[in-house]
């Protein structure tokens, strides 16, 4: 389908307006399918290039407590893995690329090839897999090339050259860097390591490297925009939405947020390689 | 990996081929080594790890074949644990195993009260030569953590030790005991609040503080190479009782038995008669309320593959694969997921994996300890039970070794809830909110008195 934005085409719109890219992270059927769909919907509308949909899950390791917190409810709520393909489908054509990002368990269990095939017919981009290293991923490489979504991988501080080499070879779209040695959750300083750290992955072969983990200001999404591909947010926007007594609460918050990171990443455009 | 042309060894009868990758190429099924046993184990993990598990294997790899290691392994099992561990004969409880001759291996006596000294030691050892100094390490029933905490204590390494909150009510007495110790313990409040959402938590830290602190894993589960190091510090457990076995009676045993959670005891006592194929192995996987409810901890028996923890293995999972809460009396044993290496030995038909019920895991914790006077930890509670049903299936001088895998000092007040025993007066209930039926119980301990005695008369005429 012509319509399908994968992350590349996301990635090199920004690169060709100076800037990096907004890529914002939200629970599927937090705080209920509706309610999430509406959220991402707020985010796109206000400034963010990708979306990245939780698939929730009962053991969550690389999350912290915020995300953690909304992965139980969205379960409690009854959440499945077939509302994160429906989400996706409300979801794609609005300009965004739809990114899932799901530990690799529910997506076994939703079968390898049923998922790349389901989310690239839904209009999905691809999948970010926390827990899932290149080298247990022959299936799902398979699986994502024959249905043409991308495989995101990710790559640590703690990467060696080498791990840095497998993952970027084995990755579409873009390389996942996390920004510290850690889990999920907004913190007061983006670690310095992932300066560094993207520069090691480009080297490494890497054509597009977007950061995570502890983004959640515009002084701080400006500065990891000024040397990486994507600022990827997660915790702050669950948080603003955690928070919110209501619907056109969330909104509002989750708007406000958005535009303050947007506003960041805006500020720092600059001609790109 | 794999070499097209190997072959399962006599005694196993495969259910279905092992996928390519995972076959370890000799013949022999205890030089399986990961980080795939058949189809089971892997390492799925977030990449920021995978350095560290790297590291770990290289140190071991280096270790196990350093004589200074393997020496101060071995001097630390002989004068600070006290291996070996007795290989005790029961004849008073085998009367209840149909005449069947049950002998238990006591890791029950072991310092720290469980096999899983053996283990810690290990992989403390190893910590110090990572030149790290910080443990991290799950526990449920608290028997790891007690572990992990005194070998950290032993050698000068700080420790933090993550328990379910459930699990630190079960086990309020080990919390204690862990913090005397000198360790940090962490409640943990996410999830089922039990040993996976520890073990969740313990992945949090690790990955946190990967280059300060080594995870000190307490089963034989996990990522490669934790099932792989930990089945190697537990083997002793089979090594010793194999040939204790042939000392004692001149033969092999007819089955080892064993109660499985994660698998690390099971795996230690299996592991030197996975080549011997006329000795029969049996896992017993906790059936808590029942295996015909949706209560209990049977992953072998009741689940399916997938991914948690780590490793590709038998879990408790739902159609989505979302993981399902265990249900166990045993804290020890109530787990959704199971080490690799069990999974694939069931998959083969090697190891057979039966579910023993919290009913009959009790009753057969107060009969070993009014038959024999030795008191079972709960989980292996489970594998006595099994035992007792086994020895009625073999029936009349079938020789059955058991891994007493821990003692049940640290059960007692469960008990006590279980067969109703300290009322508020002190007296003993007995019944009311009572579960067990303790008076029917030393009934039934008090026939192999008798029978003894008649025997020893019909001998004596």
């Amino acid at each position: 389908m012509s319509a399908r934005r994968r992350a590349a085409d996301v990635l090199e719109d920004c690169r060709a307006q100076g800037r990096a890219a907004l890529i914002g992270y939200l629970p599927v059927g937090f705080p209920t399918l509706e309610g999430s769909i509406a959220a991402a919907e707020t985010l796109i509308d206000h400034g963010a290039d990708m979306i990245e949909l939780g698939l929730p899950y009962s053991d969550p390791v690389m999350d912290g407590p915020v995300i953690q917190a909304s992965a139980t409810a969205a379960l409690a709520g009854g959440t499945r893995n077939r509302d994160v393909i429906t989400a996706v489908e409300r979801l794609a054509g609005r300009g965004a690329a739809i990114l899932v990002m799901s530990y690799w368990n529910p997506i076994l269990a939703y079968g390898t090839d049923a998922f790349a095939r389901d989310l690239a017919a839904a209009g999905g981009a691809g999948l970010i897999t926390p827990d899932l290293v290149p080298d247990e991923a022959a299936d799902w490489i398979a699986a994502s090339d024959e249905h043409g979504v991308d495989r995101i991988f990710l790559v640590a501080p703690s990467s060696p050259r080498d791990r840095l080499e497998h993952v970027a070879a084995a990755s579409t779209g873009f390389v996942y860097a996390a920004s510290t040695m850690g889990v999920t959750g907004t913190r007061t300083s983006v670690s310095s390591a992932a300066e560094g750290l993207v520069a090691r992955t480009r080297e490494a072969g890497a054509p597009y490297v977007c950061v995570g983990l502890g983004v959640s200001t515009g002084a701080q999404a400006a500065e990891v925009a000024g040397y990486a591909d994507g600022v990827i947010v997660g915790s702050a926007f669950v948080r603003a939405l955690a928070g919110a007594e209501d619907p056109a609460a969330a909104r509002g918050a989750l708007a406000a947020v958005a535009q303050e990171l947007r506003g960041g990443i805006d500020s720092d455009r600059s001609p790109r390689p | 990996m794999s070499d097209p042309g190997s072959t399962i060894p006599a005694g196993a009868s495969p259910e279905r081929p092992s996928s390519p990758g995972g076959q370890p190429s000799s013949a022999r099924l205890r030089d399986a080594s990961g980080p795939y046993f058949g189809e089971f184990g892997g390492q799925f993990l977030p990449e920021a790890l995978i350095p560290a598990l790297q590291e770990v294997s290289e140190i071991y790899a280096k270790a196990a074949v350093d004589p200074e290691f393997t020496e101060e392994i071995e001097r630390l099992a002989r004068e600070y644990s006290g291996r070996p561990s007795l290989l005790s004969e029961v004849p008073r409880f085998s009367r209840l195993a149909g005449g069947a001759r049950i002998l238990l291996k006591r890791e029950d006596l072991n310092h720290t009260g469980s096999h899983k000294i053996n283990n810690v030691l290990g992989q403390a050892l190893l910590t110090v030569r990572m030149g790290k100094k910080r443990v991290i390490a799950e526990t449920g029933a608290g028997q790891h953590g007690v572990a992990t905490a005194t070998a950290a204590a032993l050698l000068g390494l700080d420790c933090t030790i993550y328990m379910g909150e459930e699990d630190t009510r079960r086990q309020a007495l080990n919390v204690a005991r862990m913090r005397l110790l000198g360790a940090e313990v962490v409640p943990v409040t996410h999830g089922s609040r039990t040993l996976k959402d520890a073990i969740n938590e313990a992945f949090r830290d690790w990955v946190t503080n990967v280059e300060t602190s080594n995870y000190i894993f307490g089963t034989a589960a996990g990522p490669h190479p934790f099932p792989t190091l930990v089945r190697d510090f537990q083997a002793v457990i089979g090594e010793e009782a194999r040939a204790q076995t042939l000392e004692r009676i001149g033969r092999l045993p007819d089955a080892v038995v064993a109660c499985v959670g994660g698998g690390s005891n099971a795996i230690g006592m299996f592991h030197a008669f996975l080549d011997d194929p006329d000795v029969r192995i049996l896992g017993c996987e906790a059936a808590g309320d029942g295996m015909d409810t949706e209560r209990h901890a049977a992953t072998i028996s009741k689940g399916t593959p997938g991914v948690l923890h780590g490793a590709r293995s038998y879990l408790l999972q739902d159609a989505d694969g979302q993981t399902i809460e265990s249900h166990s009396i045993s804290a020890g044993l109530d787990y959704p997921g199971v080490g690799p290496e069990h999974s694939w030995l069931a998959s083969i038909g090697r190891a057979e994996y039966r579910g023993i019920s919290d009913t009959e895991a009790m009753d057969a914790f107060a009969l070993l300890s009014m038959t024999e006077g030795i008191t079972p930890a709960i989980e292996s509670s489970h594998a006595l039970a099994g035992a007792l049903a086994l020895g009625r299936e073999l029936g009349e001088g079938a020789v059955i070794v058991v891994c007493l895998s821990g003692r049940g000092d640290k059960d007692v007040h469960t008990a006590s809830d279980w067969f109703g025993l300290l009322g508020e007066d002190g007296a003993e209930t007995g019944e009311g909110a009572a579960r067990g039926d303790l008076a029917a119980l030393r009934a039934l301990a008090r026939t192999t008195l008798e029978d003894r005695a008649t025997a020893t008369t019909e001998e004596t005429a």
